[in-house]
C-alpha cells in the first residue's frame, strides 16, 4: 500500500512539474491528494486498527479536493479568457 | 498675604509674544507697539505692587523667601523633581522692578525709534519674549527653571541682535553671541548637574539654606586638588561669565551692538548681561560658605575685566561700543563686589553693594544707551567722528546724557556714586590690590565717558547733511524718567532691603574712600575736558606718544584675533577635520557598506522570481526533500 501511494504521489508530482497544460497539472495535484488518502487509510489500518480518524480524514480530503477542483477549474477558465491559452509557460506576468 | 497673582506677571508677556508674533502681520504695526507697551505697563504696575507688598511686611527682623506659586513640572523619581514656580525674595523682587522699569522705558522709546522700520511687530513680539524670559529667570524657584529661562533669554537676545538680518554683520554678531554664551552654558549645565548630584536638590531655598544639604553637609569629594563643590561653583560661574561677558568670554558683547539701540539698552546693558551677577547672588550663600576659593576667582576675573574693558573703551570710536565696554567694566565692578563679600550682616556689604550697583547701573546705563540711540537717530551714524556740537540741536538728550555721564563717573549726589562707593569700601576691607585697580578704573571710567560726552555734544561741529533735530516725545520721555531715576536711586536704603541674609544692617559713610574716588573721577573728567572740550591736536599727539598701547587698546587687545586663530587654525584644522573625516569615511562608510551590499545581493537573486509556477514548485519540492534528507541524516 505504501509503495502504491509513493508511486502515485511521484507520478502526480512529475505530472505537475513537467506538464505544461494547466488541466493536466490539476490532474497531477489530484493524484497527489489521492496518494495522501491512500497513506492515511493504510497507516490507520496498520497502526491503529481500532480507531477511525485516518478514514475520516481521507473523507475530508476528498471533500476538500472536490472544492479545490471546482475553484481550480474556475481559475483555469478565467486564465483562458484572459490570455487565450492554458499553457502555464505563457502565464508569467507576476514576476520581478 | 497672597502673592499668587504674580503668575500674571509671567503669563501676560508670553501671551503678548504669542499674540503679536502670530497676528502681528495682520494688524497695523503701530497697534502691535501700543499693545506691547500697554501690556508692559500693566506688568510694571504689578511688579511695583508686589515690591511694595513684599517690602512693607518684613516677617520678624528679616525678609523671608516666599514661594508665591509652584507646581511639579517633571517628576523623574521620588527625589528628583523639577518644579516651575515663582520665588519672591528681596533679590528677585528688586530684579522685577528693574526689569519691568527698563523694559517699559525701552518699549515706549522704541515707539519713536523704530517707527517705520520693517518688522516693527516682530520687534515688539521679540521684546515681549525677552521680557517674559528675563522675568521667568529672576523668579525661578530652582536652578533648573533658571537654566530653561537662561536659554530662552539667550534665544531672544540672538533674535534681537540679528533683528536686521539682511545685514551680514548683524547675522554674524547674533551667531557669535549665541555660540559664545552657549559654550559658557555647557559649563553652567555641568555645574548644575554636579551640584544637584551631590545635594539631591535643584531648589534654591534648600541650596541656600544654612542647614541644607549644600552648606551644612558639603561633599568631601575632591577632584584635582579642589573640592567638587568648588568645581561646581566655578562651572556655574562660567555660565554667569558667559552671559555677563566677563573676560575671556566677553567677545560677543561689543558685536552685539549690531542690534537696534533700544535692544542694546534693554538686553545688553541693563538686564540680560547682569544675569551672571544675579546668578552668583542667587547662590551666594553656597559660594561664600562652602567655596571661598571660587569667590576669589570671581573677584579677580571681575577686577581684570573692569580694567581691561575700561582701557579699551578709551580708544573706541563707535559710541555704542564705548558704552558696551563700559558695561563690561561696570559688570566687572559688580563681580568684584560679590567676590570680596562675606556672608551675613556687615560682612555682606559687598553683596549688597553689587546688587545696589546692578540696580543703579541698570537705570543710568539704559539712559546712556537710549541717549546714544537718540543721537544716532538724529545723525544717522554710530561714529563719534561724525558728531560734535550737538548740544544746541538736542537739548533734552544733552542734559539727560550729561546726567548719565556724571552718574556713571561717580560724582555725588547721583546714584552711581553711592553704589560704586560701597563697592570700593567692600574691596578696601578685603583686598588692597583689587581696591587699587577699581580706584584706577573709576578714574578711567570718568575719562572715557566724558571723552564720549565732549566728542558728541561739544567739540567741533561737522558738516551735517541736514540739521540734527531733537527726538520725538516718545523718545525723550523715557530719557527724562530714567535721568530722574539715575539721580534719586542712590538714596534707596539698600542695606535695609537687599542683604545677603535678608537682615538689614547699618552702613557708615567712609570719607577715606569717598573723597579719593570722587577726586579720581574729577581728574578723569578734567583730562577728558582738556583733550576733547574743543577741537585740538592734543589727543593725536597723546595717541602717538603711546602708540603701542593705543594700538592694542584700539584693537581690543587682539582678543578677537586670538579667538579666530584658536578656532580657525587650531580647532578647525586639527580637531574638526579629522573628526569630519572619521565621520564621513568610517561611520558613514560602514552604513553605506551594509546598504550597498544588500542592494547588490538582491539584484543578484531577483531572477529567481520568474513568474513560472512550475519553477516555484520545483524549488519548493526540492527544499522539502532536502529538509527531509537532512532530518533523516541527523536522526
Amino acid at each position: 500500500m505504501i509503495v502504491l501511494s509513493t508511486v502515485v504521489f511521484f507520478v502526480g508530482l512529475v505530472g505537475v512539474v513537467i506538464r505544461r497544460n494547466l488541466i493536466t497539472m490539476l490532474m497531477g495535484i489530484e493524484l497527489m491528494l489521492n496518494a495522501v488518502n491512500i497513506n492515511f487509510v493504510a497507516f490507520n489500518h496498520y497502526l491503529f486498527p481500532h480507531r477511525l480518524e485516518g478514514h475520516f480524514f481521507a473523507l475530508i480530503v476528498m471533500a476538500i479536493a472536490a472544492a479545490e477542483a471546482a475553484i481550480a477549474i474556475a481559475l483555469i477558465i478565467n486564465i483562458y479568457r484572459q490570455f487565450g491559452t492554458v499553457r502555464v509557460d505563457d502565464v508569467d506576468e507576476l514576476k520581478y | 498675604m497672597d502673592l499668587s497673582y504674580t503668575l500674571f506677571i509671567l503669563v501676560l508677556p508670553l501671551t503678548l509674544f504669542l499674540f503679536i508674533g502670530l497676528l502681528g502681520g495682520k494688524m497695523r504695526s503701530i497697534h502691535s507697539g501700543i499693545l506691547g507697551t500697554t501690556g508692559l505697563t500693566i506688568i510694571t504696575i504689578l511688579s511695583y505692587v508686589t515690591a511694595y507688598l513684599y517690602f512693607s511686611q518684613p516677617s520678624g527682623d528679616s525678609y523671608k523667601a516666599v514661594e508665591a506659586f509652584q507646581f511639579v513640572w517633571l517628576q523623574f523619581t521620588e527625589e528628583l523633581v523639577i518644579h516651575l514656580g515663582i520665588l519672591l525674595d528681596p533679590l528677585s523682587v528688586m530684579m522685577l522692578v528693574v526689569i519691568t522699569t527698563v523694559s517699559l522705558m525701552v518699549h515706549i522709546y522704541s515707539l519713536g525709534y523704530m517707527k517705520g522700520e520693517v518688522g516693527f511687530s516682530r520687534y515688539y513680539a521679540f521684546l515681549s519674549l525677552f521680557t517674559f524670559s528675563m522675568l521667568g529667570l529672576v523668579v525661578a524657584t530652582n536652578i533648573f527653571q533658571m537654566y530653561i529661562f537662561w536659554e530662552l533669554v539667550g534665544v531672544s537676545s540672538y533674535l534681537l541682535i540679528g533683528f536686521y538680518y539682511e545685514r551680514p554683520s548683524a547675522v554674524a554678531a547674533a551667531k557669535k553671541a549665541f555660540i559664545v554664551t552657549r559654550f559658557a552654558d555647557v559649563g553652567f549645565l555641568i555645574g548644575i548637574l554636579l551640584l544637584s548630584f551631590y545635594t539631591n536638590t535643584f531648589d534654591f531655598n534648600l541650596l541656600t539654606d544654612l542647614n541644607g544639604p549644600a552648606i551644612a553637609q558639603p561633599t568631601t569629594a575632591v577632584f584635582m586638588g579642589l573640592s567638587v563643590t568648588t568645581w561646581a561653583m566655578l562651572l556655574i560661574f562660567m555660565g554667569g561669565a558667559g552671559k555677563s561677558a566677563m573676560f575671556p568670554l566677553h567677545i560677543w558683547l561689543p558685536d552685539a551692538m549690531e542690534g537696534p539701540t533700544p535692544v542694546s539698552a534693554l538686553i545688553h546693558a541693563a538686564t540680560m548681561v547682569v544675569a551672571g551677577v544675579y546668578l552668583i547672588a542667587r547662590l551666594f550663600p553656597v559660594y561664600a560658605l562652602t567655596s571661598p576659593d571660587s569667590l576669589e576667582v570671581i573677584a579677580y576675573v571681575g577686577s581684570f575685566t573692569s580694567l581691561f574693558a575700561a582701557v579699551i573703551a578709551c580708544t573706541q570710536l563707535d559710541i555704542k561700543r564705548v558704552l558696551a565696554f563700559s558695561t563690561l567694566s561696570q559688570i566687572g565692578y559688580m563681580m568684584v563686589a560679590l567676590g570680596v563679600s562675606g556672608y551675613g550682616g556687615e560682612a555682606g556689604l559687598g553683596y549688597m553693594a553689587a546688587l545696589f550697583h546692578l540696580f543703579t547701573h541698570a537705570f543710568f546705563k539704559a539712559l546712556l544707551f537710549l541717549g546714544a540711540g537718540s543721537v544716532i537717530h538724529a545723525v544717522h551714524s554710530n561714529l563719534m567722528t561724525d558728531m560734535g556740537g550737538l548740544k544746541k540741536y538736542m537739548p533734552i538728550t544733552h542734559i539727560t546724557f550729561l546726567i548719565a555721564c556724571i552718574t556713571i563717573a561717580g560724582i555725588p549726589p547721583f546714584s552711581g556714586f553711592f553704589s560704586k562707593d560701597e563697592i570700593l569700601v567692600a574691596a578696601f576691607e578685603h583686598n588692597k590690590l583689587i581696591f587699587g585697580v577699581q580706584w584706577v578704573v573709576a578714574g578711567i571710567t570718568a575719562f572715557y565717558m566724558f571723552r564720549l560726552y565732549f566728542n558728541v555734544f561739544w567739540n567741533r561741529t561737522p558738516e551735517y547733511h541736514h540739521a540734527p533735530h531733537e527726538s520725538p516725545f516718545t523718545m525723550t520721555l523715557p530719557l527724562i524718567i530714567l535721568a530722574g531715576l539715575s539721580m534719586v536711586t542712590g538714596f534707596v536704603p539698600f542695606h535695609e532691603l537687599v542683604t545677603s541674609d535678608g537682615k538689614p544692617f547699618d552702613t557708615e559713610f567712609h570719607w577715606m574712600i569717598a573723597v579719593p574716588s570722587v577726586l579720581v573721577a574729577v581728574a578723569g573728567i578734567g583730562v577728558a575736558a582738556v583733550l576733547y572740550y574743543k577741537k585740538n591736536p592734543r589727543p593725536e599727539t597723546l595717541a602717538k606718544s603711546m602708540a603701542s598701547l593705543y594700538d592694542w587698546s584700539f584693537h581690543k587687545f587682539y582678543i578677537d584675533e586670538v579667538y579666530l586663530f584658536m578656532t580657525r587654525t587650531v580647532i578647525f584644522q586639527y580637531v574638526s577635520r579629522p573628526v569630519a573625516w572619521f565621520d564621513r569615511h568610517i561611520v558613514d562608510g560602514t552604513m553605506n557598506l551594509i546598504g550597498n551590499s544588500t542592494v547588490y545581493f538582491s539584484q543578484a537573486i531577483k531572477k529567481m522570481q520568474s513568474g513560472h509556477v512550475q519553477g516555484y514548485i520545483w524549488y519548493f519540492t526540492s527544499g522539502v526533500l532536502l529538509l527531509a534528507l537532512l532530518m533523516l541524516y541527523l536522526n
